[in-house]
C-alpha cells in the first residue's frame, strides 16, 4: 500500500522528505494527466494541507508568492503593473478549472518547455526558494529550470515560494501567447516582457521566450538593443533576427515547425514591444 | 500523518459524506463509484475535457484531478445538487429550452462551470461566459446554444426564442424541447460507463504499442495465478466463433483480439478481467508479451510504393476498394473549356472525439447474452457479436445506454465483443470503459485524403468537365473504407451540373488505425477540392463566386454525375440565394477593412454541398412500431439510435402527427433489440428520412386501423384516455374499450409497424444509376480574419443555409448545423490525429468555446415526397461546406490557396511565405 502524506506544516513535510523519496503533489494538474490508465501507486507528499504556503505577501524588497498560490489567486491579487504580464499568462493557462487548482510553483517544477508561467517569471528575474530539512537556498528561475522536464530541485527539497524582486512603480509588463485554439491550448510560442521606463525611454528591458528551447530563454542582445530607445510605437523595430536566432533552438513538433516558431517569435516580439512602447509612451 | 487508511469526510451536495477510497483516488472516480453520483462524467481523466467539473468550496475544478484527500472537510457540489426537490433550476431549464444539451455527456460539466460563473457574476457578457465555460469541451453543440442559455438565465440576453420560419402542423415543425432532455440535465441519464451490476468484473484491454509487428505471449496462466484478483486473461484462442468483424457482410477482416500479428498501434491483443482494484493496479508492461516491431506501411504513398509490405495477406497491392463515376467524355469536356483550374489537396486523420469514451457491460442469462452499450447500431452489434461468439443472433440482446456522442465512431464494434466474450465464458457480468488514449488509439478515424482534381468551364462560366482522383488512407482494416470509396466519386463534383465527369477513388490499407465512418464518409474531404476549383474558375472568368455557383447549381430536372435526374427536393439554388444579402454586405465590409492594410485581413468565402441520404445503392430499411396498451399508453418502439442528434424527439413528433395525438402522450422505447425492430444504423443522415418515414407509416397505419375498428371517417379526432379511445367525427362519437382487447407480449392491444427502404438502383461499372433516393443540399458563408504574419485564422461568422425538406424540429436542426459547423471548423483549422503523438485531448485539438463564431442558420424547405412530412437528413450535410468556405475565405483575404488540412498556423504562414517568395522571383 502506498503512502499518502498530507501534513499541515512545512517542518513535517521536510522531515518526511529527509527520510524517503516522495512524489510531491500540489494542484495535481500535471500529476494526474501523467497517470491516465496507470495505477496511482506513488508514495505521495501532498502539500495542500500547509496553509502557510498559499498566498502572496509583500516582504519589503520583494513579493513572495507562496508555493501553493494558484493561477486564480494570482489573477485576483492586487499587484503592481509589472505583474500584468504574469496575470495575463495565468488567464491563459488551461481553463478556469485549471487556474483554480494549478499552482505557479507546480508549473515551474513540472518544467515543460511550454510552461506559461516561465517567461514572465524569467523576465521579472524571479527566484525560486527551495527548502530542505537542513536549509533553504534560492535560485534564479532561469537556473532552476535546467532542461525539458528537469530542474535543480533535489529529492529532499520542495519549492516553498517564488520571490519576485520589486521594480519601480512605472515598470510595465506583457505576455503574448500563440496557440492553435482559444482555450485549453499549449503554447506554440509565448513571450514575456518587462520594461522599466526611464523618462520617455527604455531604462531596462527584460525579455524571455518560451516553447522555443528546452527552457525559457532571456534575449540579452535584444534587451541591450532596447535599452535607451524611446518608448513609442517604433520600439518593435529593435527586434532583429540576429538578436533572437543565436539564443533560441526551436524544434519541429505537432504544434508547429522550428522555422515557424522562429518567425512567429520575431513577429510577436515586434508587436509586443511596439504595443508596450505606444502604451507607456502615451502614459508618460 | 499518513492518511492512507482513514476515511475522508466531506460535504457533498449539502450532506455529510465519507469516502473510503485511497486518498490519491480521483474525486470523480470516488463520487461515481462510492456515492453513485454518476452525473459527474469522465471523458479523459486528464483535465482536458471538463466533463468532470464540480464545485469545490464553490469554485469549479476538474474532479478527475482532485485527489480525494484534498476534498477533506470541503464542500463539493455536483450536477445532482443543482435541481431542488426534483425541479430543474433556472439554469437547467434554460439549457433544456435552448437545446443546449444534445448527447448530454458534457452537460453536467457545462452546468457546473456556468453555476460557478453566475454565482460570481450574475450578469456576464458573452465573453465572460466563454471564459468561464472555456474549460469544458462539447463535441455536439458548437457551444452557441450553451452561451445563449447561460446569457438567457442571467438575463443578459432575453430568451430570444429563435424565430420559427416553418409551418408547424401540431408536433411536426414545432420547437419542442428534447423529450429525453431532463435526465441529461439532472445527471440521471445513464451512459455507457454509468452503471454495471455490483458484482461485475472489470475488463482491461492490452493493446499493441507498435504499428506493425508480431508478438508472443508468455505464461499467462502463471501471470494470472500470481494475481488473485485477476479472473482471466483472454486471447484470440478464447474466441469461440469467428475472430473477425467488420461492417460489411463479407470481407470481415478485423480481429477482436489480434492473433500473433498486429497491424496498428492500439490494436487489441489481450483482455484482462478481474476485480476493479486488481485490474486498476496493472500496468501494460506487467503482461508477459514480447513484441517484434516491423517497419510499418505509412500513408497512401507508402501503401502504393512498389515493393511495399502487405498489410493484409490476400489484399495484394494494399488496395481495399476502388470507386468510379464516369459520365460523358472527359477529354471533350476539357477541350470545350475556356478555363481550367486544378490542384492537389491533403487532409489528415480526424478523430471523432466524442466526449464519452466507449463503454458498456454484458451479462449472461442462461443461454442468452445481454449487452448494455453506448452504440449507434444495436442490430449490427447484435449480429456481429453473435458471429464472434458462435451463437445465434436471437441469443444476443443489445440494450443501448445513452450515447455520449458518436458521429460515426460508435458504428463499429469496440467493447461489445470483449465484454460479451468475458461474460459468456466466465458467467459473471463484465464491464469495460476505455480510457481516452485507448479510445483515440483504437477507434476509427476520418480517412486522410490525397486529392488531385481539375475542372473546366466556358468563358461564360458554365462547367464543362470535372476530373477527380482521391486516395484515402483506410488504415489497417476495412471498416467503412469501401463506403468512402463508393460515396466520394458520386459526390466529388459537388452539387453542380457537369456534362463530362471522371471521378475515381482508391482506399488503401496501411498500418494506421482503421479509418471508418465519420460524418460525411469522405465527402467533407472532396468538397475542399471541388469548392476551391469553383472559386478558381470563377476568378478566371471574372465572375463573382456566388453567382458562378448559382449559374451551375444543380436543380430539379438536372442530371447528376451518376446520371440520376433529380425529380424533387433540390433546394440548392434557394440556399445560395438565401446567402446573397449577407454575401454582398460581408464582401463589401471585407473590402473596406482590407483597404486599411495591416497584418489582419478579412476574407469572405462560400461553398455549397450535397449529400445523399441513406446507404449508397444498397437496401437500408427501417422498421418502427407504435403500440397502444390496454391502459391507453401510446409507445413508440424506436430503434433509431439517438446519439444526441435527436431521434428520441423527432420520431415521437412524427408519430404524434401521424397518429393524431399530442406528442406528450407518446412514450419512447429506444433501440432495445428485444423490443424494437431494426431501424438500421444512425449513419448516412438516414434516420430522419428513413426511420422517420417508417414512423409515419406506422402511425398512419395504426390510425387507419383504429378508425376502421371504430368505423369513423379519416378526419376523426382521437382522444386516447384511460383504457379507451374516444373518436369524434363531426357529431358522431365512438369509444373503443381498450381493456376488452387482447394484449400482445408488450402489453399492447393495438399496434402497427411501418417499414421504409429508400428506393435506389445499383450503380454500373461507370457509377451510373440511382445511388440515393434523395439528397440534402446546403451552402455556407464564412467570414474570417487572418493574421498574415502569424498564420492564425479566426472565423468571425458563419451563415449556414440548408435545404432540409421539412424542418421537423427547427431547434434540433439548428443544433445539428451548429455542431456540424464546429466539426467542419476543426477539420479546417486544427484537428490532426497522429498515431502515438496526439492520443489525448491535450495534443489533439478540437474547437473550444472561444473558437466558434456566431452562426446564422437558414432553413430551406423543398419537400421530399418520400420523406416524413417532406423531411430529409441533416447530420452530415451540416459539416461538409464549412471547411471549404473557410479555405475560400482565406483565399479571398490573401490570394493564397490552402492545400493541407488542418491549416495550422505554421502551414498557413508557410503557404503565405511561399506565395510571397514566388512573387519576388
Ligand atoms: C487541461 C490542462 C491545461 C493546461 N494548460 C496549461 C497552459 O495553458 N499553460 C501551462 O503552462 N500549463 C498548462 N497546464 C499545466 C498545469 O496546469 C500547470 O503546469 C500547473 O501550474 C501545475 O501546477 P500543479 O500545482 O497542478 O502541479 P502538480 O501537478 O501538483 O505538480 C506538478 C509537478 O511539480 C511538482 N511540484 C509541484 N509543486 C511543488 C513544490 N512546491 N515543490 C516541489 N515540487 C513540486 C510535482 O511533484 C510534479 O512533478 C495545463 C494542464 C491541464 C490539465
Ligand atoms: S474527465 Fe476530468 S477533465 Fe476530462
Ligand atoms: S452535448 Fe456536448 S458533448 Fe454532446
Amino acid at each position: 500500500m502506498s503512502v499518502y502524506l498530507r501534513p499541515d506544516n512545512l517542518e513535517e513535510a521536510l522531515d518526511a522528505l529527509r527520510c524517503r523519496p516522495l512524489t510531491v503533489l500540489a494542484g495535481g494538474t500535471d500529476y494526474f494527466p501523467g497517470r491516465v490508465g496507470r495505477p496511482l501507486d506513488d508514495d505521495l507528499l501532498d502539500l495542500t494541507g500547509i496553509a502557510a504556503l498559499r498566498g502572496i505577501a509583500d516582504e519589503g524588497g520583494y513579493w513572495r508568492i507562496g508555493a501553493l498560490t494558484t493561477w486564480m489567486d494570482l489573477v485576483r491579487a492586487d499587484l503592481p503593473a509589472c505583474f500584468d504580464g504574469l496575470k495575463d499568462a495565468a488567464r491563459e493557462v488551461g481553463g478556469v478549472q485549471i487556474q483554480n487548482a494549478g499552482t505557479l510553483a507546480g508549473n515551474l517544477c513540472n518544467a515543460s518547455p511550454a510552461a506559461d508561467g516561465a517567461p514572465n517569471l524569467a523576465a521579472l528575474e524571479a527566484e525560486v526558494e527551495l527548502s530542505a530539512a537542513d536549509g533553504v537556498r534560492r535560485l534564479p528561475v532561469t537556473d532552476f529550470l535546467t532542461g525539458n522536464r528537469t530542474t535543480a530541485l533535489e529529492s529532499n527539497e520542495i519549492v516553498t515560494a517564488v520571490l519576485v524582486p520589486k521594480l519601480p512603480g512605472a515598470a510595465a509588463s506583457a505576455f503574448l501567447k500563440l496557440g492553435a485554439r482559444r482555450y485549453l491550448v499549449i503554447s506554440i510560442v509565448m513571450i514575456g516582457i518587462v520594461l522599466v521606463p526611464d523618462g520617455g525611454t527604455v531604462g531596462n528591458a527584460r525579455i524571455a521566450v518560451g516553447a522555443c528551447s528546452p527552457v525559457t530563454r532571456r534575449l540579452p542582445a535584444l534587451e541591450a538593443a532596447l535599452n535607451g530607445r524611446p518608448l513609442d510605437a517604433a520600439l518593435g523595430e529593435a527586434v532583429s533576427a540576429e538578436t533572437v536566432e543565436t539564443v533560441l533552438t526551436p524544434i519541429d513538433d505537432v504544434r508547429g515547425s522550428a522555422g515557424f516558431r522562429m518567425d512567429a517569435t520575431l513577429t510577436m516580439l515586434r508587436r509586443g514591444l511596439s504595443d508596450m512602447g505606444r502604451r507607456i509612451g502615451a502614459g508618460a | 500523518m499518513n492518511i492512507a487508511a482513514a476515511a475522508t469526510k466531506l460535504t457533498v451536495n449539502g450532506e455529510a459524506a465519507a469516502l473510503r477510497s485511497p486518498p490519491a483516488t480521483r474525486l470523480a472516480e470516488a463520487l461515481r463509484s462510492e456515492l453513485g453520483l454518476t452525473g459527474t462524467k469522465v471523458g479523459c481523466d486528464a483535465g482536458d475535457c471538463g466533463a468532470c467539473t464540480v464545485l469545490l468550496d464553490g469554485e469549479q475544478v476538474c474532479a478527475c484531478m482532485v485527489p480525494v484527500a484534498q476534498a477533506a472537510g470541503r464542500d463539493v457540489t455536483t450536477v445532482e445538487g443543482l435541481a431542488r426537490d426534483r425541479a430543474l433550476s433556472d439554469l437547467q431549464a434554460a439549457f433544456l429550452r435552448h437545446g443546449a444539451a444534445q448527447c448530454g455527456i458534457c452537460t453536467p460539466g457545462m452546468l457546473m462551470a456556468a453555476r460557478d460563473l453566475l454565482d460570481r457574476n450574475p450578469s456576464p457578457t458573452e465573453r465572460e461566459a466563454a471564459d468561464a465555460l472555456g474549460g469544458v469541451l462539447c463535441r455536439c453543440t458548437g457551444y452557441r446554444k450553451i452561451v445563449e442559455a447561460v446569457l438567457d438565465v442571467a438575463g443578459s440576453q432575453p430568451c430570444a426564442e429563435p424565430e420559427t420560419h416553418v409551418r408547424p402542423a401540431a408536433a411536426v415543425g414545432a420547437r419542442i424541447a428534447r423529450l429525453d432532455g431532463t435526465p441529461k440535465l439532472t445527471g440521471d441519464e445513464v451512459f455507457g460507463a454509468d452503471f454495471a451490476p455490483p458484482d461485475a468484473l472489470t475488463l482491461r484491454v492490452i493493446r499493441s504499442p507498435v504499428a506493425r509487428g508480431r508478438f508472443e505471449t508468455g505464461d499467462l496462466a502463471a501471470f494470472r495465478q500470481a494475481r488473485p484478483g485477476i479472473a482471466a486473461v483472454l486471447t484470440a484462442a478464447d474466441i469461440p466463433g469467428s475472430n473477425a468483424f467488420g461492417v460489411y457482410p463479407v470481407g470481415k477482416d478485423q480481429p477482436v483480439l489480434a492473433d500473433r500479428i498486429v497491424r496498428y498501434r492500439g490494436e487489441a491483443v489481450l483482455a484482462v478481467v478481474g476485480n476493479s482494484a486488481a485490474v486498476a493496479a496493472l500496468r501494460d508492461e506487467d503482461l508477459p508479451v514480447s513484441w517484434h516491431e516491423e517497419e510499418p506501411v505509412v500513408g497512401v504513398e507508402g501503401a502504393a510504393a512498389s515493393g511495399a509490405a502487405i498489410v493484409q495477406a490476400g489484399r495484394d497491392g494494399n488496395v481495399l476498394a476502388r470507386g468510379r463515376v464516369v459520365k460523358g467524355d472527359i477529354e471533350r469536356g476539357f477541350a470545350e473549356a475556356d478555363f481550367v483550374a486544378g490542384g492537389e489537396w491533403r487532409t489528415s486523420f480526424v478523430e471523432h472525439a466524442y466526449i464519452e469514451p466507449e463503454a458498456g457491460w454484458a451479462r449472461r442469462i442462461g443461454d442468452r447474452l445481454e449487452i448494455h452499450v453506448s452504440t449507434q447500431s444495436p442490430y449490427m452489434d447484435r449480429d456481429e457479436t453473435a458471429l464472434i461468439l458462435g451463437i445465434g443472433e436471437e441469443q444476443v440482446r443489445i440494450v443501448p445506454t445513452a450515447c455520449g456522442g458518436g458521429f460515426g465512431g460508435k458504428l463499429d464494434l469496440s467493447v461489445q465483443p470483449l465484454v460479451a466474450l468475458a461474460a459468456w465464458t466466465l458467467g459473471v457480468p463484465v464491464r469495460c470503459t476505455y480510457t481516452r488514449p485507448e479510445s483515440m488509439a483504437s477507434s476509427t478515424k476520418r480517412h486522410p485524403a490525397a486529392i488531385r482534381a481539375r475542372a473546366g468551364c466556358t468563358a461564360e462560366g458554365t462547367l464543362t468537365a470535372f476530373e477527380f482522383h482521391g486516395d484515402f488512407d483506410s488504415g489497417a482494416y476495412a471498416s467503412w473504407g469501401p463506403t468512402v470509396a463508393d460515396r466520394v466519386p458520386v459526390h466529388a463534383t459537388g452539387p453542380y451540373v457537369v456534362p463530362h465527369v471522371k471521378n475515381t477513388s482508391c482506399a488503401w490499407l496501411t498500418n494506421a488505425p482503421p479509418s471508418g465512418a465519420f460524418r460525411g464518409f469522405g465527402v467533407p474531404q472532396s468538397a475542399i477540392a471541388n469548392e476551391a476549383l469553383l472559386d478558381d474558375l470563377a476568378g478566371q472568368c471574372g465572375i463573382d463566386p456566388l453567382a458562378f455557383r448559382l449559374r451551375n447549381a444543380i436543380r430539379k430536372g438536372d442530371e447528376t454525375s451518376s446520371g440520376q435526374v433529380l425529380e424533387h427536393s433540390a433546394g440548392l439554388a434557394d440556399c445560395f440565394e438565401a446567402l446573397q444579402a449577407d454575401w454582398d454586405r460581408e464582401r463589401a465590409e471585407a473590402e473596406r477593412i482590407n483597404r486599411a492594410g495591416g497584418p489582419l485581413r478579412r476574407g469572405v468565402g462560400v461553398a455549397g454541398m450535397w449529400y445523399g441520404c441513406g446507404n449508397t445503392s444498397m437496401s437500408n430499411p427501417s422498421t418502427m412500431k407504435i403500440g397502444i396498451s390496454a391502459e391507453g399508453q401510446v409507445t413508440l418502439y424506436n430503434g433509431a439510435m439517438d446519439m444526441g442528434q435527436g431521434p428520441n424527439t423527432i420520431m415521437p413528433q412524427i408519430a404524434a402527427d401521424a397518429l393524431g395525438v399530442p406528442v406528450e402522450r407518446i412514450a419512447n422505447i429506444a433501440g432495445d433489440t428485444d423490443r424494437t425492430a431494426d431501424a438500421g444504423k444512425s449513419s448516412a443522415s438516414r434516420q430522419t428520412f428513413v426511420s422517420g418515414r417508417a414512423t409515419q407509416i406506422a402511425g398512419e397505419t395504426l390510425r387507419a386501423d383504429i378508425l376502421r375498428l371504430a368505423n369513423v371517417g379519416p378526419a376523426a379526432a382521437l382522444e386516447i384516455g384511460d383504457g379507451r379511445i374516444v373518436l369524434r367525427d363531426g357529431d358522431a362519437e365512438r369509444t373503443l374499450d381498450l381493456r376488452a382487447m387482447a394484449r400482445d407480449a408488450e402489453g399492447d392491444v393495438l399496434a402497427a409497424d411501418g417499414t421504409f427502404d429508400p428506393p435506389t438502383e445499383p450503380l454500373d461499372a461507370d457509377g451510373q444509376g440511382v445511388p440515393y433516393a434523395t439528397y440534402g443540399f446546403g451552402a455556407h458563408l464564412a467570414v474570417i480574419d487572418i493574421d498574415i504574419e502569424l498564420g492564425t485564422v479566426k472565423v468571425q461568422r458563419i451563415v449556414a443555409a440548408h435545404d432540409v425538406g421539412r424542418a421537423i424540429n427547427p431547434t434540433l436542426l439548428e443544433g445539428q448545423i451548429h455542431g456540424g459547423v464546429a466539426q467542419g471548423l476543426g477539420l479546417a483549422l486544427m484537428e490532426e490525429y497522429v498515431p502515438g503523438r496526439t492520443e489525448n485531448l491535450h495534443d489533439y485539438l478540437i474547437p473550444t468555446f472561444g473558437d466558434i463564431p456566431p452562426i446564422d442558420t437558414i432553413l430551406i424547405e423543398d419537400p421530399e415526397p418520400l420523406g416524413p412530412y417532406g423531411a430529409k437528413g441533416i447530420g452530415e450535410q451540416a459539416l461538409i461546406p464549412t471547411a471549404p468556405a473557410i479555405f475560400n475565405a482565406v483565399h479571398h483575404a490573401t490570394g493564397v490557396r490552402l492545400r493541407h488540412a488542418p491549416a495550422l498556423p505554421h502551414r498557413v504562414r508557410e503557404a503565405l511565405l511561399a506565395v510571397q517568395e514566388a512573387g519576388h522571383t
